[in-house]
């Protein structure tokens, strides 16, 4: 018993991280139909900022973070304005391969400036000390974790549900042209919407670094892959979809090592068998709503 | 079609120049460096017209030809070498007994990795190509990994991360031109038929091709099987090349490479891909130098990730440009 | 020969066509009117496959003699096979190929040849071609868009794209053709044009119509029956005389009762 419970500390700890990055990649999808490659890259840059912060300075850690996660907020938009703007009324695929573009840039602009050895974390010592209850024992990471997921989640439920911005990305995300017609200014709510998923996504980094203390250039990519996938999973567009697609993930992958340790080597597949499994099952994802096109 | 046959002017003049380059450079003093990346030019043009066929010509976008070509690679490389090379270098575990005398020459052992790469490009297409094209993208990167989980894993077949050595090396223009050739030659006839034109209906307008009868779903799923086909001999080209495989080989920088050739050289283009292959996989060889380790007084460690900034720019640049020309064309 | 028994369309909480029934047979030219929103293209759509409808359903007799097939929910290219064509409100060419790949593509339904002998260019597969190319020459001909063969079909002025949509759809050798439209953007004269040119198509290729339209004089003056729908209803249905003095419709269109 105390080992499952252990488990589902640790797979409750993912898929919060799991959630955070999600988000933002199925509120750019219900709005632009772009597979936002690079926000996995986004979440490494988070960790990488909130490192160099840290390290360069002399502000105390939280106040590091904070600063990191704007900074990294802020490079979502600028990533938008530069990579994705241009395109916004060109085929699809000139868009999705602007966005592995930029992906591979930001990749290897983290190998050329931070360079591509792996760089111990230096986790703050609030965050580092492991708790015994019972039988169970974590780290209390694995607690701020999901609290701190599920405080941005509230307010993030709040943002999209009873503000006039969160009204304006809920209509882009419904009818594109309608919005455009009612007068919306789309540039500033895809600028927000690119802000939110960043800045969630820079949470998620920083968190993540915490947790699995050591930062690499590509440490974004198997994430950001998996959460397009818990994005799929719950209902591309539908942020509930999202949280609750991450929580999946995350609870299915350490549960699955966990009684099965014997499949360690294939954690990174399930995600993608769960992916197929979903599309065949239920192809819309689980709060999906079934979109058709008009003719 | 009376506008679009296939030996016009350009498509011979185009063959007549590609074959008299592949004889011609065998009288070329050139030294092993310079032969191999003329032979990954070569291999690079099969790899990005396949992928061409998917991305350009049907509009889909597959991110998993690594997955694919790694597949071809490790087919080819097991069918290739003798039982006495896979008695020394299999030495995590001994090779599958039933695999062990299986050896057949070049060419079967091409078109059999072709053939496997095709039915796992099928049956990752069959699901995916059912609902939405995009989802394409991240579940052939998605099984690309899987499949580079499973070389690591399966011992017995593949050797593990220790990969395989002592694969029969070809060294030989005509081998890797030649499947270019073919290649060449099998895209402009497919592109230049009903069914050729019939994928590009799709991409144009999936629901008025299927309003005249055609069968969107079957079409994505064969030409996504083709592409994949010839990942698979692009794969297995690569490891009688190289003469070892090792699954450190087959990365999404494999995918990117191959995207921005058909990106520079033009999306539905046949000759633009060709030569884009050999512009772009000279360039990528020749600018190795900045990852290796160097001395310009200051840096003196090389600059590894510069090579690829570069080349991610400019796939960025192209994109983004051609749209912004484009639209100042339609303005004027 | 088409037969939409009792269909409804509901989107979400929405219902763009509630239990409407509609018949048309072989060699009529039936129109179907109603103001914007009224759910008309929907219910061509239902009929091509595109949406399949909540309940209801929709029969299809491609000849004389033949039982009537149920067609609900299949797929459009199937609904395309057995002799059904549409052209598109908003015009649906394959933008970047030419007016000739345009209209030969709607004739490789008719195509038996496979994969193999297309990229082979096997003699099957030749001549199959060339017999299509002659039609697509023909057609192309008759419609005066032969000089424009080679022309990126996008870039054709409106009227004629609407044209080459249309022979994009004979090519397909329909029995029934549907058209969203026709005649939208069309000057008088234009429109008049298209008229003829309807009548022409419907009496050589021995065609059944049924057309969407808002211009009132094509629908009276080439529809030999009218079905009128209003927020999804189907409010009325006759010969344009009867139409053209139903109150219902009057109302339905001016939104007054004693227009």
């Amino acid at each position: 018993m105390s080992f499952f419970i252990q488990n589902l500390v640790n797979g409750i700890s993912l898929g919060s991280l799991y959630a955070l990055l999600a988000i933002g990649y199925t509120m750019v999808y219900g709005i632009l139909r772009l597979i936002n490659f690079a926000h996995g890259d986004i979440f490494m840059l988070g960790a990488y900022l909130s490192f160099y912060v840290m390290t360069l300075t002399s502000l105390p850690w939280w106040a590091a973070f904070l600063i990191a996660t704007i900074f990294t907020g802020l490079l979502g938009i600028v990533l938008e304005r530069t990579a994705y703007a241009p395109l916004r009324q060109e085929a699809r695929i000139n868009v999705l391969i602007s966005a592995i573009g930029a992906s591979f840039l930001l990749e290897n602009l983290a190998i050329l400036v931070f360079g591509g050895r792996p760089q111990p974390f230096p986790v703050p010592e609030v965050l580092d000390r492991s708790i015994k209850v019972g039988q169970v024992s974590f780290n209390i990471i694995q607690v701020v974790i999901p609290v701190v997921t599920a405080i941005l989640l509230l307010v993030l439920h709040f943002v999209v549900n009873k503000t006039k911005t969160g009204m304006a990305m809920r209509a882009l995300a419904t009818d594109y042209e309608a919005s455009d017609l009612m007068g919306i200014n789309i540039n500033l709510i895809i600028s927000v919407t690119f802000l939110i998923g960043s800045l969630l996504a820079a949470v998620g980094g920083i968190l993540y670094a915490c947790r699995y203390p050591q930062l690499l250039p590509l440490m974004g990519m198997m994430p950001g892959i998996k959460c397009f996938i818990a994005a799929v999973i719950g209902g591309i567009g539908n942020m509930t979809g999202a949280v609750v697609g991450g929580m999946i993930l995350g609870m299915a992958e350490i549960m699955i090592v966990g009684f099965l340790p014997s499949l360690n080597d294939y954690r990174d597949g399930f995600a993608f068998i769960i992916l197929i499994l979903i599309l065949i099952i239920k192809p819309t994802g689980l709060f999906g709503s079934t979109a058709k096109e008009k003719v | 079609m009376r506008s679009s046959q296939v030996f016009t002017r350009k498509n011979i003049l185009g063959l007549l120049i590609f074959t008299a380059v592949l004889v011609l450079i065998n009288f070329l003093p050139l030294d092993n460096y310079y032969r191999k990346i003329i032979n990954l030019s070569f291999i690079y043009i099969t790899l990005a017209l396949s992928l061409n066929l998917i991305n350009g010509y049907t509009g889909l976008f597959s991110l998993g030809h690594y997955g694919f070509m790694a597949i071809g690679a490790y087919t080819t490389a097991v069918l290739t070498m003798p039982p006495e090379a896979k008695d020394a270098y299999y030495n995590i575990e001994p090779i599958y007994d039933w695999l062990k005398n299986l050896n057949m020459p070049l060419i079967p052992a091409l078109i059999v990795s072709g053939i496997l790469a095709a039915i796992l490009g099928f049956l990752i297409a069959l699901p995916v190509l059912r609902l939405n094209d995009d989802y394409l993208a991240i579940a052939s990167m998605g099984f690309a990994e899987i499949i580079l989980v499973l070389i690591r894993t399966q011992f017995r077949i593949t050797n593990g991360a220790l990969g395989l050595k002592g694969i029969p090396r070809v060294d030989s223009y005509y081998l890797y031109g030649g499947v270019a050739l073919v290649m060449i030659l099998f895209m402009l006839l497919l592109t230049n038929s009903a069914k050729g034109k019939s994928l590009v209906a799709i991409r144009e307008d999936e629901i008025a091709a299927r309003s005249v009868g055609i069968n969107a779903y079957r079409y994505k799923v064969i030409s996504f099987t083709i592409g994949s086909f010839w990942a698979g001999v692009g794969g297995g080209l690569m490891a009688v090349m190289v003469g070892t495989v090792n699954q450190m080989q087959f990365t999404f920088q494999l995918t990117f490479n191959i995207l921005l050739i058909v990106v520079l050289g033009g999306m539905g283009k046949i000759w633009g891909t060709v030569i884009a292959a050999v512009i772009v996989t000279s360039a990528l060889e020749l600018m190795r130098f900045l990852d290796e380790p160097m001395d310009f007084g200051i840096f003196k460690d090389g600059l590894p990730g510069l090579r690829m900034v570069v080349f991610s720019l400019l796939l960025m640049i192209v994109v983004i440009g051609r749209t912004k020309i484009k639209r100042r064309k339609s303005r004027a | 020969m088409l037969k939409l028994d009792n269909i409804t369309m509901q989107f979400g909480g929405v219902t763009a066509v509630n239990q409407a029934t509609i018949e048309v047979d072989k060699h009529e030219i039936i129109g179907l009117i109603g103001p914007n929103g009224a759910g008309k293209t929907t219910a061509f759509n239902m009929v091509t496959g595109i949406y399949e409808p909540t309940s209801g359903k929709i029969f299809f007799q491609p000849d004389e003699g033949q039982a009537p097939q149920d067609i609900t929910g299949m797929k459009p290219e199937d609904i395309a096979d057995l002799g059904i064509c549409r052209t598109f409100q908003n015009i649906r060419l394959f933008k970047q190929l030419s007016v000739f790949e345009n209209v030969c593509i709607g004739g490789f339904l008719r195509m038996k040849t496979g994969w193999f002998s297309n990229v082979v260019h096997l003699p099957s597969y030749l001549q199959e071609r060339k017999a299509l190319q002659e039609e697509a020459e023909d057609l192309l001909k008759s419609i005066d868009l032969w000089e424009d063969k080679n022309a990126q079909s996008s870039s054709l002025p409106y009227g004629k794209q609407r044209r080459l949509e249309i022979a994009r759809a004979l090519a397909t050798h329909p029995k029934l053709l549907l058209l969203d439209e026709p005649a939208a953007g069309m000057n008088p004269q234009e429109t008049q044009e298209l008229m003829t040119f309807i009548k022409e198509i419907q009496a050589k290729f021995d065609l059944t119509i049924f057309l969407i339209e808002h211009h009132m004089d094509v629908v009276m003056g080439i529809c030999d029956r009218i079905y009128v729908l209003d927020h999804g209803q189907m409010i009325a249905s006759g010969v344009p005389e009867e139409i053209q003095n139903n109150p219902r419709v009057i109302e339905a269109y001016l939104g007054v009762e004693d227009a």
